[in-house]
């Protein structure tokens, strides 16, 4: 299997190479993350609830608004100059083609989180402390689940009328599972609770990345073969 | 021409079936309102049950055969299972808006509140809004084969999905306690509800395959006439 590897890492590297030359994308979902956190600390009234209180919601579904809008991106530069069917062309197995895809989002997606939390940290003055290494680790696990249907689903969003919006319907529901599951463990971990708290959910984390990665993976070529 | 009376036959069978679910549907009002008793806690407001919970049987028939069929479409490529698909979608989601009006009306007496965050509500909400999605997909794409096969794999996916929205909202409650028991327990049913609760499951069995099938009709009728015009 070294082959494939090397295949999807060989897409997932045209796609980052192209995105940091132009950083177009990149850019707007960054200052589109900032904006959203700072809209929602205007969402809150201040003297009845605590920032600490909202922190988490208000991290993953800033994190969950900026996937979408970076997810809507994945194939949408493949259209132009039918890039898509040159891909397509190419002898590379179909599930390659979608780990390189899936490693490419999950590159941006994580770009984009990595520079929301100190924001996150600075505008709802959250101590994260001990904290951090642990909220790396579930944020990692949950975007692994929820961008692995986004790459899916943009790919078949790409090819419909109104792609932007047609995105958004489709994921958000299989957002519902990694994100209950995030908002759960990242209060937990701010409040210093211990592990065993938080195991549950972390199983349900795991359990969906490894069913919906393979499935994907799967239905992939049901979605770009003809 | 063979395969426009085709449809012709398949919409009027749809008709019949769906004209003698709603000639049930009728029964089943008579029978909720004469036929059982008034129950002793939750007064006329139980009455609702007899639509509800056929309405909630409906709507899972549905989307477990869009699930079925799905799978099916991406091994076989048969378009019938794809149209069939398309057709339960709808209807399920037909069923479940039923299920989400009653639901609520029946709470505000019974539970004090219109709407509450239980696993089982939210469930429903989110298979809803899937089935939404769903079918916007399906409007969102022109060509025939490329509809079946997104749509076969939103289909697959959404049913490996409820178990998770499930068992992700069940920790949720879980973790949380609710302070009052909000599953009302129904203690063994009299003869009578539980006679009228499997009439209407019946009906509402027989509107889905009545609604189906009219709805299948439709779509091959649709899909005829396309055909007719591309060959101009």
């Amino acid at each position: 299997m070294p082959d494939a590897i090397r295949l999807a890492l060989a897409i997932a590297g045209k796609d980052i190479r192209a995105e940091l030359r132009s950083r177009t994308a990149l850019q707007s979902a960054l200052v589109f993350a900032a904006l959203v956190l700072v809209v929602f600390n205007f969402a809150r009234d201040p003297t009845s609830l605590a920032a600490v209180d909202l922190a988490p919601s208000v991290l993953w579904v800033t994190f969950a608004l900026a996937a979408m809008v970076a997810l809507n991106r994945a194939f949408t530069v493949e259209r132009e100059n039918s890039a898509m069917d040159a891909l397509l062309l190419a002898p590379v197995p179909r599930e390659a083609l979608f780990a390189g895809k899936l490693l490419a989002n999950l590159a941006f997606v994580g770009t984009v989180e990595l520079v929301t939390l100190p924001l996150f940290v600075l505008f709802f003055n959250v101590s994260l402390g001990h904290a951090l290494p642990g909220l790396i680790g579930i944020t990692v696990l949950a975007t692994i689940g929820f961008v692995a249907v986004g790459t899916i689903f943009s790919a078949m969003a790409v090819r419909t009328r109104f792609a932007e919006l047609m995105l958004p319907v489709l994921l958000l529901p299989f957002m519902v599972p990694p994100l209950i599951a995030a908002v759960q463990v990242t209060s937990r971990l701010l409040a210093n609770r211990p592990l065993s708290e938080m195991w549950g959910w972390l199983r349900l984390l795991a359990l969906y990345d490894v069913v919906f990665v393979t499935l994907c993976m799967m239905a992939f070529t049901a979605v770009v073969d003809e | 021409m063979t395969d426009f009376s085709l449809a012709a036959k398949v919409v009027k069978r749809g008709l019949v079936i769906s004209t003698l679910g709603l000639i049930g549907l009728a029964g089943v009002f008579v029978l909720a309102l004469g036929f059982t008793p008034v129950e002793a806690r939750q007064g006329l407001a139980q009455k609702i049950f007899y639509l509800h919970v056929p309405a909630a049987w409906s709507a899972l028939l549905a989307f477990s055969l869009v699930g079925i069929t799905s799978c099916l479409y991406l091994w076989l490529k048969d378009p019938r299972l794809d149209r069939f698909a398309a057709a339960s979608a709808e209807v399920g989601v037909v069923f479940a808006a039923v299920m989400l009006t009653t639901g609520p009306i029946w709470a505000k007496p019974i539970w004090g509140t219109w709407w509450t965050w239980d696993a089982r509500l939210t469930l429903t909400l989110f298979v809803f809004f899937l089935f939404l999605g769903y079918l916007a997909l399906r409007a969102a794409v022109h060509d025939a084969a490329e509809r079946a096969r997104f749509s076969a794999v939103v289909g697959i996916l959404g049913m490996l999905l409820v178990p998770f929205v499930h068992l992700s909202v069940y920790l949720f409650r879980t973790l949380h306690p609710q302070p009052i028991v909000l599953k009302p327990s129904a203690p063994s049913l009299p003869t009578s509800m539980l006679t009228t609760l499997l009439v209407s499951t019946l009906v509402f069995t027989l509107l889905y395959l009545g609604f189906v099938t009219t709805r299948y009709g439709l779509t091959l009728a649709e899909e005829v006439r396309e055909d007719a015009r591309n060959a101009d």
